[in-house]
């Protein structure tokens, strides 16, 4: 199949999950005509690249794609990952997605009146396409990572799968995000003692005032903030994500919980010289500014819940301990006395565009775009941090994208001509 | 609520500007801190500020400003001007208070009044080499701000939280720096 003339279609699209499948959905409703190039298998980042005790961070009511509902007898629940690969297959099943499995794309190049794509399967020409690939393909790992003892054994979130891989010992985890926070616990609560280095964080209660945090974010408005309303976009899609976890218990996991548990919280990791983890003395006001920033949000939450005569309705507000920080947390840790046997590093992940050669990224190698609209014509991006509302990097985010950027797809393929010969 | 102008003498506009256009032109934000150090007698030294290098060339200062440094007479010293890790507490104090200044103005809180007492201890048995496991430094910094502003407490504690984040000098003391320390 790698040989012969490429096959034309009017839209390729990049990636078989659900923000792809999303926008495969809003395609396929209006007439266009599409293919879904996949890697692998629908969902297969988390077939392959997640811990086995994940579980979404939204519940499951939320769990809603354009065309699919959640449906099931617990809507307060959290998917597991077979859940989440499920849910994704039965939705590209459900809406007969156009989907090519086992198709790497290899190259995407633009050519004056449209894309060239090629895959390990044949190539396609498009005038329109949209990157769905995933904002999570690589582990983001810091530059002094090179600087750790080769003693020190050293896991990303992306081949992590449980503490039993670990060996026995201290773990450092770097990073106190969703994923970091997540992995410190259950990572300490297998008998393994955990540092867990912390730098700004997003710090949020699972269930204020008997309901999910989400379900207040949701019914508030706060999700559907779009990107050109936000004082500082940058800013906005750089924040990490939240320290929540889904779990039947709905418990809280911020770093109060985990102190409780015995983890030791450090300061953001500066750098490591002669076998020394140094860490920043900023522990404090980093504790400071997410306690704060929570409470901003609480008061939100509030003032809409009295304006929309909730307050009969629910418990009474009220706030969150503040982050316990110990006097003075160590500025050094050594690596090398056989204390610290592992560093996770849960310090984000960025995309793989290995493949795509149209000169759309910036210095510091994401695309350019406005909403999800690539500065190359006919190109458009979804599934990324607050890619054109604050929820677009949730599932339930991907749908009102999905239809937004869908118009501005069909609007280009109608103003320009189709390609000719 | 007041329509009152907020004034804290702060030119956010510029700063949003430079902002914007340093994004554009990365290169410009490339800026040299110099300053030139004389020994004068004794533990007294005088260093002298004047130009330093951004946005591409060099600058200079609106006028030469000297800062005298010794240590006190309790040493054994004249004490013709305050110690060295003074001035480094003078450096992470006016830092602090001109991002309380700046972010206050850029939130369009009104101060009125910001003072802030800064306490650094230290086990002089570090420099005296009396026990090699006292570090030099400080063992810790305590910084107390005291604001009047037209804002709830929630609000000031966090200028003075965005404050921190945005500081060079809290970053400086509170990260390690390589220090490279030459005879010409």
């Amino acid at each position: 199949m790698p040989s012969g003339s490429p096959l034309k279609i009017d839209t390729v699209v990049i990636g078989a999950g659900h923000s792809g499948l999303a926008m495969s959905y809003c395609l396929g409703d209006r007439g266009v005509e599409h293919v879904v190039l996949e890697r692998s298998d629908v969902a297969n980042s988390w077939k392959t690249q997640r811990w086995d005790s994940l579980r979404l961070l939204t519940p499951n009511w939320q769990s809603r794609l354009p065309g699919l509902t959640y449906d099931g007898d617990d809507p307060d629940g959290f998917m597991t990952v077979p859940d989440v690969i499920n849910f994704v297959n039965h939705y590209a099943d459900v809406i007969s997605a156009p989907i090519q499995t086992a198709t790497s794309v290899t190259s995407v190049c633009y050519e004056g009146d449209g894309y060239q794509v090629d895959t390990d399967r044949g190539s396609w020409k498009c005038r329109t396409i949209v990157v769905a690939s995933g904002a999570c393909n690589i582990a983001s790992i810091p530059a002094i990572a090179a600087s750790a003892p080769s003693s020190i054994a050293m896991v990303t979130p992306l081949d992590y799968r449980n503490p039993d891989q670990l060996n026995k010992g201290g773990v450092l985890v770097v990073g106190a995000s969703a994923t970091g926070i997540q992995l410190a616990d259950e990572i300490h609560r297998s008998g393994r003692p955990v540092t867990l280095s912390v730098g700004e964080h997003v710090r949020m209660p699972r269930v204020y005032r008997g309901r999910d945090i989400q379900w207040w974010m949701d019914a508030a408005g706060v999700l559907d903030e779009r990107y050109d309303q936000v004082d500082d976009i940058n800013r906005a899609r750089n924040v990490s994500s939240p320290q929540l976890v889904g779990s039947p218990e709905r418990s809280t996991l911020d770093l109060n919980a985990l102190t409780g548990i015995g983890v030791k919280l450090i300061g953001r990791l500066a750098g490591i010289r002669e076998g020394t983890a140094q860490f920043s003395g900023s522990l404090r006001n980093n504790c400071a500014l997410a306690d704060l920033k929570m409470n901003r949000l609480l008061n939100t939450i509030d003032e809409w819940a009295s304006e929309n005569d909730l307050d009969d309705q629910v418990p009474s507000p009220h706030r969150f301990t503040e982050t316990t920080v110990e006097d003075s947390p160590p500025l050094g840790l050594d690596l090398t006395n056989g204390q610290i046997q592992t560093i996770v590093w849960a310090t984000g992940f960025r995309p793989d565009y290995s493949w795509l050669d149209v000169p759309v990224l910036d210095r510091k190698g994401k695309i350019r775009h406005d909403g999800g609209v690539v500065d190359s014509p006919g190109m458009y991006l979804m599934g990324m941090t607050f890619l054109r509302r604050r929820k677009s990097s949730f599932i339930h985010g991907a749908g009102d994208d999905a239809r937004d950027l869908s118009d501005y797809l069909i609007a280009y393929l109608n103003n320009t001509a189709s390609i000719t010969g | 609520m007041t329509d009152k102008k907020v004034e804290n003498g702060v030119d956010v506009e510029f700063l949003l500007g430079a902002r914007e256009m340093l994004t554009e032109a990365p290169e410009g934000a490339q800026f040299t801190w110099r300053a030139k150090c004389d020994w004068v007698n004794g533990t007294h030294s005088k260093t002298s500020i004047e130009g330093y290098f951004g946005l591409g060339d060099e600058q200079n200062h609106k006028t030469k400003h000297e800062f005298d440094a010794d240590h006190p007479e309790l040493f054994s010293s004249e004490d013709h001007g305050a110690t060295p890790v003074e001035i480094v507490l003078v450096g992470l104090a006016s830092c602090l208070t001109a991002g309380v200044a700046a972010v206050a103005q850029h939130r369009e809180i009104q101060l009125n009044s910001v003072s802030a007492t800064l306490e650094g201890g230290m086990d002089i048995q570090g420099i005296l080499g009396i026990d090699s496991d006292v570090r030099n430094g400080f063992d810790g910094i305590k910084v107390t701000y005291n604001i009047d502003a037209d804002a709830s407490q929630e609000d000031i504690e966090a200028l003075v939280a965005q404050s921190q984040k945005r500081s060079a000098v809290y970053d400086i003391i509170t990260n390690p720096t390589n220090v490279t320390v030459e005879v010409s």
